[in-house]
């Protein structure tokens, strides 16, 4: 795939995997949305399920990581996320604060021990 | 989400809502209402594309699409395949489970499912956008674009800017705002791919920890009911167990399981 688009086959997984699948429930929305309570018992349970999902997604990224990331050592990463949310609580929940402290901790980390 | 009735418009209802977190205290840089520069649709436009520059999402928005630039190159993806699936699917979460499933060897079907189940959270989102900017005059079809722009970001900033922008420039407005936000986020990727192609290991590994960064905390600063903060914590603490199993699905397995036990919490305490 080094072309600008890659072939067509990577353009229809595109469209099957992520398009469809996600722009299905915004036409919904548009579609069915007129009277839908929010704080309903079956939406709290698909928030949750959603929420947990993308929490897989973050520990994957730490767990299997990709690309360059698998060349810092597990502990660092870990440490790195750890860090990072002891500042984002110590901040009163700044996502910036957070993300600048697991970065600095991955940085000095990497030249520690690299 | 809190239970916003679905055609509230004053800002009150939103402070109400929103009172222990700072967004409101941000001043909405916008004429007043009566002011002669909402007459024209193309200067309501220009007025929402310029807003993204007053939105602290603006940050986090073109960190994470940095990340995702960097995630797609270091998993094999094309930047024009990246760029539009920016365009196209326009939902972090989603394009990060995409390209990660993808990138690891899962099947098309397991990455749609798990994409579809994520995205379930646009639909209440885009029900509740639309009755901000619907007039009677309004058709379907003018809103679709407003819907497709509709994630969390410009669902929050919907109802932060709408109370102050006159009810009949809103779409264009909300337009302006998308295209807005969609040419950070085009940019984000770019530099983030190029980054992630041209830097050293070490720093190239720093751009890639970006998006679980952001994605934790803007999640976590997000989850104010006790199922939401249940859910992200026991996500990621079973991933890596049911990543074990190594079936493929581990990802829906996780997220189901720690969803579920979330809510089954939430349930309990509810019922004491």
């Amino acid at each position: 795939m080094s072309d600008f688009l890659g072939d067509w086959h990577a353009l229809v997984v595109l469209l099957v995997a992520g398009v469809i699948p996600n722009q299905i429930w915004r036409m919904l929305g548009l579609w069915l949305g007129g009277g839908l309570d929010e704080g309903s018992e079956l939406l709290i349970w698909v928030r949750a399920v959603a929420t947990a999902i993308l929490a897989g997604v973050i520990a994957q990224i730490l767990v299997h990581p990709p690309g360059a990331l698998a060349s810092v050592p597990a502990f660092l990463r870990y440490g790195a996320l750890a860090a990072g949310f002891v500042a984002f609580m110590l901040t009163r929940r700044s996502i910036f604060a957070g993300v600048i402290a697991g970065e600095i901790v991955l940085l000095a980390g990497t030249w520690w021990f690299g | 989400m809190t239970g916003l009735p679905g055609g509230a418009l004053d800002a009150d209802c939103f402070q109400e809502a929103y009172a222990h977190s700072s967004i409101d205290t941000i001043p909405v840089p916008l004429p007043p209402l009566d002011s002669p520069k909402w007459n024209s649709s193309l200067r309501a436009f220009a007025l929402g594309f310029k807003s993204v520059s007053a939105t602290i999402f603006s940050a986090v928005l073109f960190a994470t699409y940095i990340g995702i630039g960097a995630l797609a190159h270091d998993s094999h993806f094309s930047l024009g395949w990246t760029l539009l699936s920016t365009i196209l699917v326009w939902a972090g979460p989603a394009q990060i489970i995409v390209i990660t499933t993808l990138g690891s060897g899962a099947t098309i079907l397991q990455s749609a499912i798990a994409v579809t189940v994520s995205a379930i959270r646009l639909f209440p989102m885009v029900a509740s956008v639309i009755p901000l900017m619907r007039t009677p005059e309004t058709k379907r079809r003018q809103l679709i674009l407003v819907a497709h722009f509709t994630a969390v970001t410009l669902w929050i900033e919907c109802h932060r800017f709408l109370p102050h922008v006159p009810r009949d420039r809103r779409i264009a407005f909300v337009h302006g705002l998308g295209c807005g936000l969609l040419c950070i986020t085009l940019w984000a990727n770019m530099i983030g791919y190029f980054l992630a192609a041209n830097l050293s290991q070490t720093l190239g590994a720093a751009i890639l920890l970006l998006t679980p960064l952001a994605f934790l905390f803007s999640t976590a600063r997000n989850s104010k009911e006790l199922s939401d903060v249940a859910a992200l914590v026991l996500g990621l603490l079973l991933y890596p167990l049911f990543s074990l199993m190594d079936s493929g699905l581990d990802i829906l397995i996780s997220g189901v399981v720690a969803g579920t036990i979330a809510y089954g919490a939430h349930r309990v305490r509810a019922r004491a």
